[in-house]
């Protein structure tokens, strides 16, 4: 769907649901995806739809991911590092039970 | 120029749940709403539908608020029914959770009082120890206890709002957004011309209300009401969303049915500014941090702050105009709590043109220096 407009020049390589992508260095983690083809981020609360990027810009929250195990980043918001593990949200975060404090 | 049986100057919570009441009892009515640059106190609501602690010193408002949210259950289902919008109302009974041993103490001491002002009527709370507490609400921290109500409850206040204004459409009910009210008249015939800010004439009703949050004392100066109230501003916190597992309300954080959390209360002076601060926010924060743990590695998804209808009790200002009959208006900061009994009960009363007595306290002759038991 998507194309690069200049080749990628200095390469990051990061993880989604276990395909290797290729992106360039300054990508968002959207941006990455989005060019790699990827175009379902997360599924939604209740249900399996699957959704992706709407605004890119931090403000509808469509595009949140799971980035090394930490859950609802949003990908339009992070960028690209080499090696990140990236993993669809799927549903809700599963908040921890504490520990007594 | 159309003639309305009711002319109603807001569309906020108060506005929009009379105009739904006047158009379930076949009146004629017409809100009048100024924009989105209005301060729209109504879209800033944290979504308790509350009772607990509330109407210290005015036990009708306690008896108010309690009957309100006792309404709230068939008013939900049917407001749900009608217009197909879900309020997402949940009345399991809410908790105020204590950080402290003195919290603790002087919350329990208040409720205390609240019952013995309730006399006869009784006031339902119940004491919850840490351990007990610990149960019911697993992810709570290490807090001395709270107190439960179970007439406590909340909602989703934006809902609300739409389900308001879809169910006064459906009837018929004609909203005029973008219409600032300047004007206020009485007509020789006892009823009232309605003005826009630019002098346009823009309805003439036989009755008037005036809900117009923050715009009310101007307004209601026009037509012999006075409308002591100002703005006390709150800010709001909401996370990320997450699976459930805050299933009360309590008086710091509520999980909506999304998954948010809000986060809460603020209070302060700041004029007229919506403007949120660190200072406020990072209180706001820890104290929830405290109550509930788990929230510390939550990520904020946004902040606002809004504007609470204060009254110099914080009780409501009901009132019916002594120079001009049929001139109505009404202010509270619980526009949700109460929104039930706006819509139900307040609306019988203007169709009826008189607030019972019973309701006299909610006069703002209260405020009055001159005012005692014995010259009333």
């Amino acid at each position: 769907m998507f194309k690069r407009i200049q080749p990628v020049d200095k390469p990051v390589h990061l993880v989604f649901e276990e395909q290797p992508i290729t992106a360039c260095e300054g990508d968002s983690v959207a941006a990455a995806l989005l060019a790699a083809g990827v175009t379902a981020f997360r599924q939604v609360a209740r249900g399996d739809a699957l959704r992706g990027p709407y605004c890119m810009i931090g403000n509808c929250y469509e595009c949140r991911v799971e980035i090394d195990g930490k859950p609802n980043l949003q990908a339009c918001q992070q960028r690209v590092r080499d090696g990140i593990q990236v993993r669809l949200q799927r549903g809700l975060r599963k908040p921890g039970e504490r520990d007594e404090p | 120029m159309k003639d309305y049986d009711v002319a109603i100057i807001g569309g906020g919570l108060l506005g929009s749940a009379f105009a739904w009441g006047l158009a379930d009892r076949g009146l004629r009515s017409v809100v009048f709403d100024e924009g989105d640059n209005a301060i729209r106190t109504a879209r800033g609501n944290f979504g308790l539908v509350w009772v607990q602690g509330k109407g210290l010193g005015m036990p009708e408002y306690a008896r108010w608020t309690l009957e309100s949210s006792r309404q709230w259950v068939g008013f939900a289902e049917r407001l749900r029914r009608e217009t197909g919008v879900d309020t997402q109302y949940h009345r399991d009974g809410g908790f105020v959770i204590c950080l402290d041993d003195d919290d603790f103490d002087s919350n329990v001491g208040l409720l205390e009082q609240l019952r013995r002002e309730a006399g006869d009527g009784g006031y339902e709370f119940e004491i919850v120890e840490h351990v007990e507490l610990r149960r019911r609400i697993p992810i709570v921290g290490d807090v001395p206890g709270a107190t439960y109500c179970p007439h406590d409850g909340h909602c989703n206040p934006l809902r609300l709002l739409r389900a308001l204004h879809t169910g006064y459409l459906n009837r018929g009910g004609e909203y005029r957004p973008w219409t600032r009210i300047g004007g206020l008249q009485a007509r020789a015939d006892g009823g009232f011309v309605v003005s826009a800010v630019d002098g346009k004439v823009v309805a003439a009703a036989a009755k008037l209300i005036v809900a117009a949050g923050h715009g009310s004392r101007e307004l209601g100066s026009q037509v012999g009401l006075q409308v002591p109230i100002f703005p006390e501003q709150g800010q709001v916190v909401v996370t990320e969303k997450a699976a459930p597992v805050l299933n009360y309300p309590t008086n710091y954080v509520r999980q909506t049915d999304a998954g948010n959390f809000l986060l809460g209360p603020s209070s302060k002076n700041a004029g007229f500014d919506t403007s949120t601060e660190p200072a406020t926010l990072r209180d706001i924060t820890a104290n929830c941090v405290r109550a509930f743990p788990l929230l510390d590695d939550f990520r904020v998804q946004r902040v606002w702050a809004a504007l609470r209808v204060m009254t110099p009790d914080g009780f409501p200002v009901y009132q019916q105009s002594d120079s001009h009959p049929g001139a109505f208006s009404f202010a509270c900061h619980s526009g949700v709590t109460l929104a039930a009994n706006h819509a139900l009960e307040v609306t019988e009363w203007v169709v009826r043109g008189d607030i019972p007595e019973r309701y006299r306290p909610f006069h703002p002759r209260r405020f009055d220096v001159q005012a005692n038991p014995a010259s009333r």
